[in-house]
C-alpha cells in the first residue's frame, strides 16, 4: 500500500467515525489539532531516536551483583577512568554503586569528549544523575547500566544518587571534575608522571 | 435511587478515604519541614522515610481506592436506578480492604516498611506490609466485579438502550482496574510475598520492576476517571448548561481504558533491564493517551462556555466571568483544569523519551504528580464530596463560604508547593532525599526554593483540615434537607442508541488483551530466558 492510499484509507475511517458519532464541526477541528500535536511530538522523538540514535540507557546486560568484588571488570583495581580509550576515542569509565557512594569517589574527565559510563550495583537499587547534564541512569542490581554522553562545560559536578537506597541515601554522591581537554591527562599518564 | 444501604456503604468508604487523606497531610507537612533542613532538631532519615512511605500509601492507595469504591457504589445505584448487587459482598470487600490497610499500617508506622509505596526490592519490608497491600487490592476486585455485574444486569433489563454516561465510565474504570492491578498482584504473589516470608532467598529485580511498571501508569487513570466523571456528568449542569458531547465523552473514556494500559515503560526509560525498542513502543502509547485528555479539556471548556454565554457572558472571554464561580463544582472544575494544563505540560516532558533524562527521579516528578493528582484529581474528589454529602447525610453543607475558601486555599497551596519543586528538579535535586548534605556549589542554588515549599505545605494542611472539618460538621450538625431527590446534579440526559462498540466493553477488552501481550509479552518472558542474577534481601 503506498502512502497516498494509506492516507485516504485513514481519512475515510475518520470520516465514517465522525458521521457515526455525529461529531460537531468545531470538535472535528480540535480533534485534528490534538492528533496533529501528538503526531508532531511522537514524530520528532522517533526521528531523533531512529535517525540520530538518541536513546535512554537501555543496555540489557546481566551481571552477578553479589560477586563484583571477586574479579572481572568491576574488581576494585579496574574501576575509574580507563587508561585505554575505545576504538572511536570514547573514554570508558567504570563505577561501582554501593551504599553510600559511587566508587571511585572522585573522577576527572575531559569536556567535549564522548564518555561511556559502565556502572554496576553491589547491593540495592541506585540511580546516578549529574545535575544540569543528561547523564542519568538507573542502576539495578543484576544489570550493568551503560550510558554515553558528552559534557560540554568544564566544572565541578556532583554525581548524585537519585533513587532511595536506604537510610544513608542523602549522603550518596561522588565528585566528577570535568576539565578542559588541554588540562586533562589519561590516568595511566598521571601515574607515570608521579 | 439512593437507598440507605448505598448511602451507608458510600459514607463508610468515603470516611476511610478522607480520614487517610487528612492524616497523610500531617505527614506531608512534617516531610516538607524535615526536608527543608531549617529545623535541625527534627532531622531524621528513619522518621522521614517511614513518613514518606506512609504518606504515599495513604494518598495513592487508601484515599483513592476507598473514594473510588464509595463513589462507584453511589454512581451505579444513582444512574442505573437499581440497588447494589449483593450488598453483603460489597461489605465483605470493604472489610477485606480495611483489614489490609490496618495490617500494612502497623509496620509502616513502626518504621518496618520504609520501602516507599513503590516497594523497591531488593530492599525488604516486613511481610505484613506486603500482605496488607495485597488484601487492599483483592478487596477492591470485589468492588470491580459488583460494578460489572450491575452493568450487565441493567443491560439485560434494558436491551438496546445506551448505558448512562457516569455508569459507562465507572464500568470502564472497573475493567481498567482489573487489568491494571494484575501487574502488581503478580509481583506480590510470585515475588514479594514468598520472598518476604522466607520461602525464596532471592528476587529478580528486573522482573519486579517490569511488573510494577505494568501497574504504575494505568493506576493514575484509575484515580483520574472519577474526576473526569465529575467534569462530564456534574460540571455542565452545575454551570447551568449541558454537556457539549456525550458521545465524545464515551470515546474519551474508552481511549483512556485502551491506551492507558500498555504504556508503563515510560517509568522505566532510565532502566537497564529493558531494551530501547520496547521503551519506544510504550512512548508512542504514552502520547496517544494524551488525546482523551485533550478531548476532555475541549468538551468541558466548551460546555462551560455554552453555560457562560447562556448566563449572559459576551465576547471572546466574557463567558468566563459570567460562570457561577461560587458554585463549588464549577470552581473546582476551573481550578482543576488550570492545574491539568500545567501538569499536563510537565507530563509531556516526562513522557519525552530522551528529555526524561533531565528530570528523571528529580523533584520535578513529585512536582508533576502533586499538580495532577493532588491538584486536579483530589480537587474534584473534594467537589464530589461537597456534592454528595448533603444527599448522603440528608443535611445541608454547614457553610458555602468555607467550602470556597477550602477549594481556593488548596489550589493556592498546591501552586506554592509544586512550583519550587519543578524548579528544584530542573536544578537536579533528587526527589527522595530527606535532607541536602551535598557539599557542592551547584546544590547551594536550591536553598531559596525550600522555604516556598514549606509555606505551601502549611497552606495545604490548613486546607485539608478545613475539608475534613466541613464534612464532619455537616454530617453531625448540618440543617436537615426537606426533600431529597437522588440524582439531582448528575447529568442523565437521554442518549440516542449508540453502536455496540460505544456501549459495551467486550471488543475493547479483547483489544487490550492483544496490546498487553504485544507490549509486555517479550519484556516479561525475557527474564525467564536471560541468565539473570537475583539479589538477596537488604535492610535499609
Amino acid at each position: 500500500m503506498n502512502s497516498n492510499s494509506l492516507m485516504s484509507t485513514i481519512s475515510s475511517w475518520i470520516n465514517r467515525f465522525e458521521t457515526e458519532l455525529q461529531v460537531d464541526k468545531l470538535e472535528r477541528k480540535w480533534l485534528r489539532v490534538a492528533l496533529g500535536m501528538v503526531v508532531l511530538f511522537v514524530g520528532s522523538i522517533l526521528l531523533t531516536a531512529i535517525v540520530s540514535g538518541v536513546h535512554p540507557p537501555s543496555h540489557v546486560e546481566t551481571i552477578d551483583s553479589a560477586s563484583l568484588h571477586l574479579g572481572g571488570e568491576f574488581a576494585e583495581d579496574k574501576l575509574g577512568v580507563q587508561a585505554e580509550a575505545l576504538a572511536d576515542g570514547t573514554l570508558l569509565v567504570k563505577l561501582v554503586a554501593g551504599r553510600y557512594g559511587f566508587y571511585p569517589r572522585e573522577i576527572e574527565i575531559p569536556a567535549g569528549r564522548k564518555i561511556k559510563f559502565r556502572i554496576a550495583s553491589m547491593d540495592v537499587l541506585h540511580g546516578a544523575h549529574i545535575p544540569m547534564t543528561n547523564m542519568s541512569t538507573m542502576i539495578v542490581p543484576g544489570y550493568v547500566a551503560e550510558v554515553t554522553t558528552v559534557f560540554p562545560k568544564p566544572g565541578e559536578y556532583p554525581m548524585l544518587c537519585n533513587e532511595y537506597c536506604g537510610m544513608g541515601h542523602d549522603h550518596m554522591w561522588s565528585k566528577v571534575t570535568v576539565t578542559t581537554p588541554e588540562d586533562w591527562r589519561a590516568p595511566a599518564e598521571e601515574i607515570r608522571h608521579e | 435511587m439512593n437507598d440507605t444501604t448505598t448511602q451507608k456503604l458510600t459514607l463508610f468508604n468515603f470516611w476511610v478515604a478522607f480520614g487517610a487523606f487528612g492524616l497523610a497531610c500531617f505527614f506531608g507537612l512534617y516531610q516538607v519541614l524535615e526536608r527543608s533542613g531549617m529545623f535541625s532538631f527534627i532531622q531524621s532519615p528513619a522518621v522521614y522515610f517511614a513518613s514518606v512511605s506512609t504518606h504515599g500509601v495513604l494518598m495513592a492507595f487508601v484515599l483513592t481506592t476507598f473514594f473510588i469504591m464509595g463513589f462507584g457504589y453511589y454512581t451505579a445505584t444513582d444512574s442505573l436506578k437499581q440497588p447494589i448487587w449483593n450488598p453483603k459482598l460489597a461489605w465483605a470487600g470493604y472489610g477485606v480492604c480495611l483489614f489490609g490497610v490496618v495490617l500494612a499500617a502497623v509496620p509502616l508506622l513502626l518504621g518496618k516498611a520504609s520501602v516507599l509505596y513503590t516497594f523497591y526490592p531488593p530492599i525488604q519490608a516486613n511481610a505484613f506490609f506486603y500482605i496488607g497491600a495485597t488484601l487492599l487490592v483483592v478487596g477492591s476486585w470485589i468492588w470491580a466485579v459488583i460494578m460489572i455485574v450491575m452493568l450487565q444486569q441493567w443491560k439485560q433489563a434494558h436491551p438496546g438502550e445506551t448505558v448512562p454516561l457516569p455508569m459507562f465510565a465507572t464500568a470502564a474504570n472497573a475493567f481498567l482496574w482489573l487489568w491494571t492491578s494484575a501487574g502488581v498482584a503478580m509481583e506480590a504473589v510470585f515475588q514479594l510475598l514468598p520472598w518476604s516470608l522466607g520461602l525464596m532467598d532471592t528476587i529478580d529485580v528486573g522482573l519486579a520492576r517490569t511488573l510494577f511498571a505494568w501497574t504504575l501508569h494505568p493506576i493514575v487513570y484509575f484515580w483520574l476517571i472519577p474526576a473526569y466523571i465529575a467534569l462530564y456528568s456534574y460540571v455542565p449542569q452545575a454551570a447551568g448548561g449541558k454537556l457539549f458531547s456525550d458521545e465524545l465523552a464515551r470515546l474519551a473514556f474508552l481511549l483512556i481504558l485502551v491506551f492507558g494500559l500498555p504504556i508503563g515503560f515510560h517509568h522505566l526509560y532510565m532502566d537497564p533491564e529493558q531494551n530501547h525498542g520496547w521503551k519506544l513502543l510504550h512512548m508512542v502509547g504514552t502520547f496517544a493517551v494524551a488525546i482523551p485528555t485533550l478531548l476532555t479539556g475541549f468538551t468541558v471548556i466548551a460546555s462551560l462556555e455554552m453555560a457562560g454565554r447562556q448566563r449572559g457572558g459576551q465576547g471572546l472571554f466574557g463567558w468566563i466571568g459570567a460562570l457561577p464561580w461560587k458554585n463549588p463544582m464549577v470552581l473546582a472544575a476551573i481550578l482543576s483544569l488550570l492545574m491539568l494544563v500545567l501538569g499536563g505540560f510537565g507530563g509531556i516532558v516526562n513522557a519525552s523519551y530522551a528529555m526524561n533524562a533531565m528530570v528523571h527521579n528529580t523533584a520535578w516528578v513529585p512536582g508533576h504528580f502533586h499538580l495532577i493528582f493532588a491538584g486536579t484529581v483530589v480537587t474534584l474528589y473534594f467537589a464530589l464530596a461537597y456534592q454528595l454529602w448533603p444527599r448522603l447525610c440528608g443535611r445541608k453543607l454547614i457553610s458555602e463560604e468555607l467550602v470556597l475558601v477550602q477549594l481556593w486555599s488548596w489550589f493556592i497551596g498546591m501552586g506554592i508547593m509544586t512550583t519550587p519543586w519543578h524548579v528544584l528538579g530542573l536544578l537536579g535535586q533528587p526527589r527522595r532525599i530527606s535532607a541536602v548534605h551535598y557539599n557542592s556549589v551547584l546544590t547551594l542554588a536550591w536553598d531559596p526554593y525550600e522555604l516556598l515549599m514549606v509555606i505551601g505545605g502549611f497552606v495545604l494542611l490548613v486546607s485539608a483540615c478545613l475539608f475534613v472539618y466541613l464534612l464532619y460538621k455537616t454530617q453531625t450538625e448540618g440543617v436537615g434537607l426537606e426533600s431529597q431527590s437522588g440524582d439531582e446534579g448528575m447529568n442523565l440526559q437521554p442518549v440516542r442508541p449508540l453502536p455496540a462498540w460505544l456501549n459495551d466493553f467486550g471488543l475493547w477488552n479483547r483489544v487490550i488483551g492483544v496490546l498487553m501481550a504485544l507490549s509486555y509479552g517479550v519484556p516479561i518472558l525475557q527474564f525467564f530466558f536471560l541468565k539473570t542474577y537475583s539479589p538477596t534481601a537488604w535492610g535499609y
